[in-house]
């Protein structure tokens, strides 16, 4: 039996993109992406435990424009993985399931994460002596 | 040599063959998270432009310690678990596959353990 050619899962391409499976690898690729911003974390984290002078090389690093728009994207990947995260924990509750409710809570999710993202990122540049 | 029958041992295991406990621990660090993430950002808005020693300061609060070491095992323990799907999904070579799961737990207990050690090393002040 010749098994090596056979189509494996998931194979995604041969489906047309629809909102909920749009939202389900979105999920898989924030958490990907949330995972890999753990690096931040520890490296803001390991350079609290180094002493005031690692820490003050570290806050110069993470005020770079550049880390600050990943930054932003890690805020919504964080808050879109968590909304669709309760989303999944109440399907697997076995509430939601039906398809204008499946869709009714994805827009609510995508809507969520964006206005949570914006305020916080409103709330991080209105800071005293915030990142302008 | 176990004395479980061999109806006992493959009971509950399904096709998988390692039963439901994955995804039941999936969840359950999910369910973790949820409180401990949210406290967590909401409290790095707080003290993300304070000074070292307002962090450390912050860090030491023996409630913060005791939340971030649970936020560090959590986070890690989920990551890996996400992770482990992804590469079940998409890598097909059985080699590639035992490296990839074998780097992954790896790197995520390494991750866990740096996050653990600097907490405490700032809690318990020997920095």
């Amino acid at each position: 039996m010749t098994m090596s050619n056979r189509p494996l899962s998931p194979h995604l391409q041969i489906y047309r993109p629809q909102l909920t499976s749009v939202l389900s690898i979105t999920h898989r690729m924030t958490g990907i992406f949330l995972a890999l911003g753990t690096l931040v974390l520890l490296f803001w984290l390991s350079a609290a435990a180094g002493g005031p002078d690692a820490y003050a090389a570290a806050q110069s690093v993470l005020d770079m424009v550049i880390v600050k728009l990943v930054l932003v994207g890690w805020t919504w990947a964080f808050f879109y993985h968590l909304c669709n995260g309760l989303r999944h924990l109440c399907w697997d509750a076995g509430w939601g399931f039906e398809l204008g409710t499946a869709y009714a809570s994805g827009y609510a999710v995508l809507a969520t994460s964006i206005v949570v993202t914006l305020l916080v990122w409103g709330y991080v540049l209105a800071a005293p002596g915030g990142v302008a | 040599m176990s004395l479980r029958s061999a109806l006992g041992r493959v009971k509950g295991l399904g096709s998988a063959k390692e039963g439901v406990g994955h995804w039941r621990v999936q969840r359950l660090t999910a369910m973790a998270l949820v409180p401990l993430s949210l406290w967590f950002v909401l409290s790095l808005l707080r003290v993300f432009n304070n000074s070292h020693s307002e962090v450390v300061a912050w860090v030491s609060a023996p409630t913060v310690t005791v939340l971030l070491i649970a936020l560090s095992a959590m986070l890690f323990w989920h990551l890996q678990l996400g992770l482990q799907v992804v590469i079940e999904d998409y890598v097909h070579t059985p080699w590639k596959q035992i490296a990839m799961q074998s780097l992954l737990r790896a790197g995520a207990g390494l991750g866990a353990l740096i996050a653990i050690v600097s907490i405490l090393k700032i809690s318990l002040a020997l920095g």
